[in-house]
């Protein structure tokens, strides 16, 4: 690329340009020496790593003495077959689908009305979006004070009746039997979804709010000059364009929420029958409490794959959307 | 337009409601922390404190202090090495594009999606191995090393925006790789290094799962010992909470003063940029 536009200056004289492609091939060699570091620390520490990890996810070693064994693929076969993994399954997937769901349509409901020209725009972004600067074990030691089971916005809500002891709460909702463990919607989880939508519903609005700044004005009104209402003008017009947004703030959500581990342990830990439990929080007290290695880096694995499957499509596309 | 006069009001109404909701942690984190532990109790929760009592802060400032120095000892020069790792990466990976180059881009950018729980027990291992384990030089390796595709990723999309006939020029005159980066990327790149500093410093600062699988103790970053005051069999809430806004005081801070550059960083690190 840069060589063809060289050429381009055709009034270089031909030893001035031998001269200058010889440079140029220095340079990139130059510029190859800066970057290698970079690539052999990655290519070492995350694949090299990733693939070792792998390694030890079918080894022996679940004792605090390492065991490089060979196991197959004995360790996975357990997890599904755990209680506790099959609880943590089903956790990931209410937290992930509510937290989506509630970030992605608060996110963009908000960027909306503050698109309306609203006075004090600036103070409202600035309430919304603070908490993304804070680090996930505050939010979820205040948040544990704040539904803290007999305190807090409960002594609102007995008030009126309501009694759900938040994330002491083990009821499963709408639950039915699925494999080892009652599968639905645990109560509890609802309790660290609130936390975590306060954290980052801020992110998905500053992504929603960048996207309808960089709508045409003009688009707008030409579609209240064909007549449409200011709600149809939205939901024709404006919502459709904001969809690759919704896609890039569901897969970062998606990617957050699957491998969640530091709020949930400092808010709930896996709570009683696990019903707040994630595989972060397993994998963590497996490998590092319970020096069960193997397992660990078995958990780690699945986690792995489950962000891999969001993750990998999106970075292949938007790469090809890029060249 | 009838619609819209109507609907401002409801607007308003709606925005402050949520405002409230997401000021409310605040509200009481502060209060609670102004209390004296006797009337740190269920039912006074929301009330304001009859007498301003800062020895929850004495406690918890004597029992955090020497974990935020650690943490501001970790912060610091992983801040500054990510940064520079990735100025140099984002100005060859934006302006010296070999073939490959592309693929090399998205293979780095992978391991800022990782759970980084699929290199942990490897990494410990490693670093038990050279001698780093329960080091903070430990932790600035490793923030160093994963912060790799993120500011690299930040960096190659703000040199992007660099037009290459600049470049181009510079080229003409003589000038080669480092001369080019020192005299026309660096000058340029000062918002460029403002928000990746001020994304990777929030980032560190607030990072658990390495902070307490790496470091044990004496060595511990802030958000371990954060979490560890909640750890002993009586919970001090006051203590708790005053411990809480102190470890979230730097980020504020930043945040406060440069939230434009950090909301910048974090659409900046959204991939499509």
């Amino acid at each position: 690329m840069e060589l063809n536009r060289t050429e381009k200056g055709s009034a270089v004289l031909p030893e001035t340009k031998a001269k200058r492609n010889r440079k140029l091939t220095t340079d990139h060699l130059l510029a190859l020496c800066f970057i290698l570091p970079s690539i052999v620390l990655i290519a070492v520490f995350v694949y090299g790593f990733i693939g070792w990890t792998g390694y030890v996810s079918m080894s022996n070693w679940n004792t605090l003495v390492p065991d490089f064994s060979f196991a197959g693929l004995k360790n996975y076969a357990y997890l599904f077959q755990d209680y506790r993994f099959q609880a943590d399954l089903r956790n990931t997937l209410v937290f992930t689908v509510l937290f989506i769901a509630v970030v992605v349509l608060a996110g963009q409901a908000l960027a909306i009305f503050l698109d309306q020209k609203i006075r004090g725009e600036s103070l409202f972004r600035n309430i919304f979006f603070f908490p993304m600067a804070l680090s996930f074990v505050v939010t979820g030691v205040v948040w544990q004070w704040l539904l803290n089971p007999t305190t807090g916005v409960n002594l609102f809500l007995k008030k009126f009746g309501l009694d759900s002891m938040w994330y002491t709460n083990t009821d499963i909702l709408a639950g039915f039997k699925w494999g080892k463990i009652e599968f639905g919607i645990p109560v509890a989880i609802i309790a660290v979804v609130i936390a975590a939508v306060w954290q980052m519903t801020g992110f998905s609005l500053a992504m929603y709010l960048a996207g309808l700044r960089a709508i045409p004005e003009e688009l707008k009104e030409a579609a209240r000059i064909d007549g449409a209402s200011e709600f149809k003008v939205y939901r024709k017009v404006i919502i459709p364009l904001l969809r690759p947004i919704t896609v890039s703030v569901i897969i970062i959500m998606a990617h957050i929420s699957l491998k969640i581990f530091d709020l949930i342990y400092a808010m709930t830990g896996p709570g009683a029958n696990f019903v707040t439990d994630v595989p972060g929080v397993y994998m963590f007290e497996t490998t590092f409490r319970g020096n069960y290695y193997a397992n660990g880096a078995a958990i780690a694995i699945i986690m792995l794959l489950f962000v891999a499957i969001f993750i990998v499509p999106y970075l292949i596309s938007s790469r090809k959307g890029e060249s | 337009m009838a619609l819209k006069s109507i609907s401002k009001p409801l607007l308003y109404l709606i925005l402050i409601a949520l405002s409230l909701f997401f000021l409310m942690p605040v509200y009481v984190m502060v209060v609670t922390s102004l209390k004296p532990l006797d009337q740190v109790t269920l039912s006074d929760m929301w009330k304001l404190p009859s007498v301003l009592d800062f020895s929850s802060y004495a406690t918890a400032f004597t029992k955090l202090t020497p974990n935020l120095l650690n943490s501001f000892y970790l912060v610091i020069p992983a801040t500054l090495l990510s940064a520079l790792l990735g100025s140099l990466n984002g100005y060859v990976l934006s302006k010296w594009k070999f073939k490959g180059s592309n693929t090399i881009f998205t293979l780095i950018l992978f391991g800022m999606f990782i759970p980084y729980q699929s290199i942990l027990i490897p990494m410990i291992q490693f670093l038990r191995e050279i001698g780093l384990y329960n080091t903070i030089p430990g932790l600035v390796f490793v923030h160093v090393v994963y912060g790799i595709p993120i500011t690299t990723l930040m960096f190659r999309n703000f040199y992007a925006n660099i037009p290459d006939e600049m470049l181009e020029s510079a080229k003409i005159d003589g000038a080669g790789f480092l001369r080019v980066f020192r005299y026309i990327m660096l000058p340029l790149s000062i918002t460029g290094f403002v928000v990746v500093a001020i994304w990777q410093f929030t980032n560190i600062w607030n990072e658990f799962l390495f902070a307490v699988t790496i470091t044990t103790s004496d060595q511990q970053p802030i958000m371990v010992a954060l979490q560890n005051l909640s750890g002993s069999q009586i919970v001090q809430w006051n203590v708790q909470m005053a411990g809480a806004l102190l470890a979230a005081l730097p980020t504020l801070i930043v945040y406060i003063f440069l939230g434009k550059y950090f909301v910048k960083g974090l659409l900046a690190g959204s991939v499509k940029g």
